[in-house]
């Protein structure tokens, strides 16, 4: 059980004497005692596992008749050939639009008659084939599951059809000054050579350079049933799903797999400010950062407290400072995206141009302010209950339980993890938070990488002495 | 057009039919008999609702399946009540409402709900302002404590500093989702060509860098006074409550709030759009994009479901017509979507396609019209309404599975009762899609697109005025 701790716990307190005072009489002088917080109930998984290898993972949710299905599959962007980057996400892409006796446009028409999504993506980590559906179509629709997951045609027309567009996609990243940002972080942060950064969906080159070998080959060594993990959320129970998922996928014969061999990213430059040239932009994009860690990272609980004081809710520091108190921006944010290997830490905001350089200093002030002082006990304490109290309301959605439980799966932690998660919020303590501050942000080697118009804001950037600034393309690479 | 106060953060009787019978349906293409409903029951979200003699509409929703609350309040005042001069002022007044109140000191709106594990946001649209907060089911009186105190006692605590900071805030909200944004500025192009200057739909809910400068402390006050009182909102309170706690907490903190004027508008000028209009916008873009925007009816009018079906059988998805022609066959576009937008004045109906590289805005508005009248010269087929109603009911179950939030069930009945005046319309609501019949929509694309005036507005790469779609190249 939590209670709330705060001086707002004192206020509380004096107040409860108020609280059954006449309409026209309440006490507004103090925000309302509040009774204790109702435990967290997290529903149970239960699993199977087929001959094949295929694990079988059941959530039970039986309010409303719709059931959530993903497949993760070890066929992640980490598995790009280095020649070949965009190869994990082309061939997910590629999954649905041919399979078994069906051609691309049966299988959307028959999703859609179904009243079913079914969408196929690759991230770093894992390829994913996800299926929501109402429960009265859940076998024919997972009829369709079973042929693009495991007879994908991958006809030569479509691979032309798919690559022309993906020509058009990536050409309008070049009006996008937001995804220009994120891919030019990546390959800054991690350098080229590493698969984090890489750009996911590819290059121009990459794109022109994908054919049906290509495809049918990554297909062929790494869908495999004894790598994959199969999630069902929903109004189905375990003996169900594992009937059904027999039918479909108890043949697919397992395979050989590899694994991703571990790579070590670039070593940290000095700080240094990269600058991607955006003229006319009526922003500054922002991100700052370097290597973080990886989802395994034994500090995962100090380092979520201490992200939520620093950028991951509304009342944290960045977002306080940057849009509440000075106004330079919507919205200010920061993260450590945490993979099977060391993700990213990343600050961002998109900054008024007139202000970039203030906002720079703003970010810094905040970057090591987290670091040289102890973290106030008022701020510890709400940040704490903002992740544990708001844990139930994950939950609530065949989806949003869907994505909590896939991350479990995908990163092999224990199935009861949620179960435990909250007493170890809990015991993250002030040292805790600026221990980590001090181990995992280093400010003398942030990359500050900035897409903006370099005419009006590169001088301002320049005095703040904050580091060289350089010049770079979006795909992170320097400019003459 | 909604906008929010932030971007959503991360942290929003009968078994299946024999799969044989569905099988050999698809196989000779007959699907004319309907196939059985998704849902076996009826859908119905139940609440009681009351109201305080202050006039404030409080409606309770019962859903015990997680321990969480969510309060809702839509306040009935939106884009369209903002005078001349004062673009964006709702959407800016929205904001204000985060930075205090009398005993709230500015910031603790925020730390108060987050220290209970609470989260919140709100938006603006043309016809309605909504603020919700969601958490653990006992920060229910925090929750109500706050929301009292801004609907009754904001103005002692907004000061001009506050005013500016917010307007900056905004401002920047403006340069990054419309300016910084490609194609950002084309919708409120077109709003100004489809809307004459005295309608309330002619400016976007963002509103002018202009007018946003030029919003006062005075605005504030009697935008406060005339449109954020008690008769002017209703409130949903859902979760895991009873209407027994709920009552009490209402009464003792929104009781004593005084009501406020009644709120009466004039009804806008009839619309009508004598001739078509083309327009072409140059951007920072690398390829060109054309909408078609057409008038037609209001939310909820009999023929507002069938232009959504409209909308559907000709760009949602890789099957629709429009996809398949532009994107898949002659592979002339990236992307294409159609859609029916109905507010409580008026409702539009716009095309968006985007040309792939090489190709120019009069190919893509051709194919476009060609299958607009081949849908309004020979109707979608049996196959095409019913799947387009079965995406349809999916979705509404979708719509039944969360309480809090934008767009879940407590969003959603205070959403129904200002628009119908019935919370509870989810199952009737559902009912006018599968009214509508290919008849319907045949006659919808004949009438309301194929022979109604429509604005054509092509956005270019800057200096690429040739690539636009030109008046007379495309029937």
């Amino acid at each position: 059980m939590i209670a709330l701790r705060s001086s707002l716990f004192a206020a509380a307190v004096a107040a409860a004497a108020a609280t059954s005072l006449p309409a026209q009489e309440v006490d507004r002088s103090h925000p309302p005692t509040l009774p204790p917080p109702p435990a967290l109930r997290t529903p149970p998984v239960q699993t199977a596992t087929l001959p094949n290898g295929l694990q079988v993972a059941v959530v039970e949710m039986h309010k409303v008749p719709v059931v959530d299905v993903t497949m993760l599959l070890d066929a992640g962007s980490v598995r790009d050939p280095a020649d070949l980057p965009g190869l994990a996400t082309f061939t997910a892409t590629m999954l649905q639009q041919g399979a078994g006796a069906r051609g691309a446009l049966d299988i959307a028409d028959e999703t859609a008659f179904l009243g079913a999504e079914l969408n196929t993506y690759a991230g770093y980590d894992a390829a994913t084939a996800q299926l929501h559906v109402p429960k009265r179509r859940l076998g024919p629709a997972l009829d369709l599951l079973a042929d693009i997951v495991l007879r994908p045609t991958f006809p030569d027309t479509e691979i032309a059809r798919q690559r022309d567009l993906r020509h058009a996609q990536i050409l309008q990243q070049r009006d996008q000054p937001v995804a220009m940002a994120n891919v030019a972080f990546a390959a800054i942060v991690f350098g080229a050579e590493h698969p984090y950064g890489r750009p996911p969906s590819g290059t121009e080159s990459s794109t022109a350079a994908l054919n049906r070998d290509r495809v049918a080959q990554f297909y062929q060594a790494n869908y495999r049933p004894n790598t994959a993990r199969m999630l069902f959320v929903g109004d189905v129970t375990l003996a169900e799903a594992v009937k059904l998922a027999t039918a479909r996928f108890g043949a697919w014969p397992p395979g050989q797999t590899t694994k991703v061999p571990d790579v070590t990213p670039a070593a940290p430059a000095a700080r240094t400010i990269y600058l991607v040239d955006k003229p006319g932009a009526a922003q500054s994009v922002f991100r700052i950062g370097e290597v973080g860690v990886s989802r395994a990272t034994p500090d995962y609980f100090p380092l979520e407290v201490l992200n939520t004081i620093l950028g991951g809710s509304f009342t944290s520091r960045l977002n306080q400072n940057l849009r509440e108190t000075h106004g330079y921006t919507y919205g200010a944010s920061s993260q450590f995206v945490m993979r099977r290997a060391a993700g990213p830490f990343v600050a961002a905001a998109s900054i008024v141009t007139a202000k970039t350089d203030s906002a720079l200093i703003e970010f810094m002030r905040e970057l090591r302010r987290i670091r040289d002082d102890s973290v106030p006990r008022d701020e510890l304490t709400k940040a704490k209950a903002y992740i544990t109290l708001g844990l139930p309301g994950e939950f609530e959605t065949t989806r949003g339980a869907a994505r909590q439980f896939a991350d479990l799966l995908l990163y092999g932690l224990p199935l009861d993890y949620y179960g435990k998660y909250i007493p170890q919020i809990d015991a993250v303590t002030a040292a805790d938070v600026q221990r980590v501050a001090r181990q995992y942000l280093d400010p003398d080697h942030f990359a500050i990488v900035i897409v903006g118009d370099r005419s009006k804001i590169e001088t301002g950037l320049q005095a703040l002495n904050e580091g060289p600034s350089v010049h770079r393309d979006m795909w992170g690479q320097a400019v003459q | 057009m909604v906008h929010g106060r932030t971007d959503a953060r991360t942290h929003r009787t009968g078994g299946p039919p024999p799969r044989l019978a569905l099988a050999a349906l698809l196989a000779i293409g007959l699907a004319a008999a309907p196939a059985a409903p998704l849902a076996a029951q009826e859908l119905r979200v139940p609440y009681q609702t009351f109201t305080l003699s202050n006039g404030l509409k409080v409606i309770v929703h019962e859903d015990h399946s997680v321990p969480i609350v969510t309060v809702n309040t839509w306040y009935h005042v939106g884009s369209s009540d903002e005078r001349p001069g004062r673009t964006g002022f709702a959407h800016l007044f929205e904001h204000l409402m985060f930075m205090g109140s009398e005993h709230v000191p500015t910031g603790d709106f925020d730390k108060l709900l987050e220290a209970a594990g609470g989260d919140n946001n709100a938006s603006t649209a043309e016809d309605r302002t909504n603020y919700f907060e969601d958490g653990p089911s006992n920060a229910l009186a925090l929750m109500l404590y706050l929301d009292s105190d801004r609907m009754g006692f904001l103005l002692p605590e907004i000061t001009p500093p506050k005013v500016d900071l917010q307007r900056g805030v905004v401002q920047n909200e403006r340069r990054q989702s419309y300016e910084n944004r490609p194609y950002g500025l084309a919708q409120e192009n077109i709003l100004e060509r489809l809307y004459p200057a005295d309608h309330p739909y002619h400016w976007p809910v963002i509103g002018s860098m202009k007018d946003l400068d030029a919003a006062s402390i005075d605005d504030v006050r009697q935008f406060d006074r005339t449109y954020y009182t008690p008769n002017n909102a209703t409130m949903v309170v859902a979760g895991d409550v009873t209407l027994r706690e709920v009552r009490p907490l209402l009464e003792r903190y929104f009781g004593g709030l005084p009501r406020g004027p009644a709120v009466t508008r004039t009804p806008p000028p009839p619309v009508h759009l004598p001739a078509d209009v083309y327009a072409t916008l140059e951007d920072r873009v690398q390829l060109p994009r054309v909408y078609d925007a057409w008038h037609t009816v209001k939310a909820f009018a009999p023929d507002d479901a069938g232009l959504e079906m409209l909308g559907a059988i000709l760009a949602d998805g890789k099957a629709s017509r429009l996809y398949k022609r532009l994107v898949y066959e002659l592979q002339i576009a990236t992307d294409v979507s159609a859609f029916q937008d109905g507010g409580r004045l008026d409702g539009k109906f716009e095309i968006i396609a985007t040309a792939r590289p090489g190709h120019d805005l009069n190919e893509l508005s051709r194919v476009i019209d060609e299958e607009v009248r081949t849908l309004a010269e020979s109707g979608p087929t049996a196959r095409e309404v019913e799947r387009v109603r079965n995406t349809i009911e999916a979705d509404f179950l979708g719509r039944m599975e969360r309480v809090g939030s934008f767009g879940g069930k407590a969003d959603q009945l205070n959403y129904y009762d200002y628009f119908v005046g019935t919370p509870d319309y989810f199952q009737h609501d559902l009912d006018r899609y599968r009214r509508v019949t290919a008849a319907d929509v045949q006659r919808l694309a004949r009438d309301d697109l194929l022979r109604a005036h429509r604005v054509v507005l092509s956005v270019v790469p800057a200096g690429h005025t040739e690539l636009a779609a030109t008046e007379g190249a495309s029937r």
